[in-house]
């Protein structure tokens, strides 16, 4: 009885170091890679104040292509509206049911369309613009380049990029009840807006 | 008419610039063009369309740049993200 007993255990010793070896080797090996030097090209490194200066000239990059009212709503509240022009929705089996439809534009989240007569979220088309030469060590353009390439994008061939984009369910990356806070806080801006003094030149009213 | 190109780290910067009006201008300008679509990027001239809205227009060519626009701005093509 002890005999087996014993043998058994002896088993089940082997088993377990068999399963804990690996792990306990791949921890070893992260551990050491985590204190491991990793060598920095000259001019590679982050950079908060060269990043800084990159969105500072996406800014007003962007500011340049938008109308005032679009440059108004980025500054004021971090993301951009534009309005769809398909017909039946960006989405061949959900359609809005004729029903105007935009999107919001966030830096370096989805796209996020919604019927803002219903404020019912559509879906999110997660798409990025990365550039693989990566001048500085990141593929990752300023957040304001990236706005203006996701406003450039939908604005000049709206398809292209919907179809480029993938396609998931909202609430995927972007919380809905955030894009809900935004869409309320957006009607509180526009409220706003026309009560104000004279609307800007160059705005557009919502269709 | 200029040419900008979006870069990480950086913002725009300038590639080319110069008078479409001009031979040996528009020449550097087709030239910095087809460099940059030849790289994959994508191209977009901002436009103001009837009413004041504002657009971009996606192009694949020089001779669809409008002779009159002030800039192109190219950027990287599109990637479904996850």
């Amino acid at each position: 009885m002890a005999l087996a007993l014993g043998a058994t255990a002896i088993c089940i010793l082997v088993l377990l170091w068999e399963v804990v070896l690996p792990k306990l080797e791949e921890r070893l090996e992260r551990r050491k890679a985590c204190r491991a030097r990793v060598p920095v090209q000259p001019g590679e490194g982050y950079d908060p104040g060269r990043e800084r200066r990159a969105e500072q000239r996406a800014r007003t990059l962007l500011r340049s292509c938008v109308n005032d009212e679009e440059w108004a709503m980025y500054r004021d509240l971090g993301f951009l509206r534009v309005w769809g022009g398909m017909g039946d929705g960006p989405e061949r089996d959900r359609g809005t049911q004729g029903a105007p439809y935009a999107y919001l534009i966030y830096p370096h989240k989805p796209i996020v369309a919604y019927v803002p007569q219903t404020r019912r979220l559509l879906s999110e088309y997660c798409v990025e613009f990365p550039d693989e030469t990566r001048p500085y060590g990141s593929a990752r353009l300023p957040d304001s380049d990236d706005v203006l390439a996701k406003w450039m994008a939908l604005t000049g061939d709206e398809r292209r990029i919907i179809e480029t984009a993938n396609l998931h369910l909202p609430g995927r990356q972007v919380d809905p009840r955030q894009v809900r806070r935004d869409l309320w806080r957006l009607g509180r801006w526009e409220q706003e807006r026309l009560r104000g003094p004279g609307r800007p030149s160059g705005s557009v009213p919502t269709p | 008419m200029r040419l900008l190109r979006m870069k990480p780290g950086h913002g725009e910067v300038l590639l080319a610039e110069g008078d479409v009006g001009v031979r040996e201008e528009e020449e550097r300008l087709v030239t910095a063009f087809r460099e940059q679509l030849a790289a994959g990027m994508w191209a977009a001239v901002p436009t103001t369309a009837r009413g004041g809205r504002r657009e971009a227009q996606l192009v694949r060519r020089f001779d669809d740049v409008p002779r009159d626009a002030e800039r192109v701005i190219f950027f990287p093509p599109a990637a479904g993200g996850r």
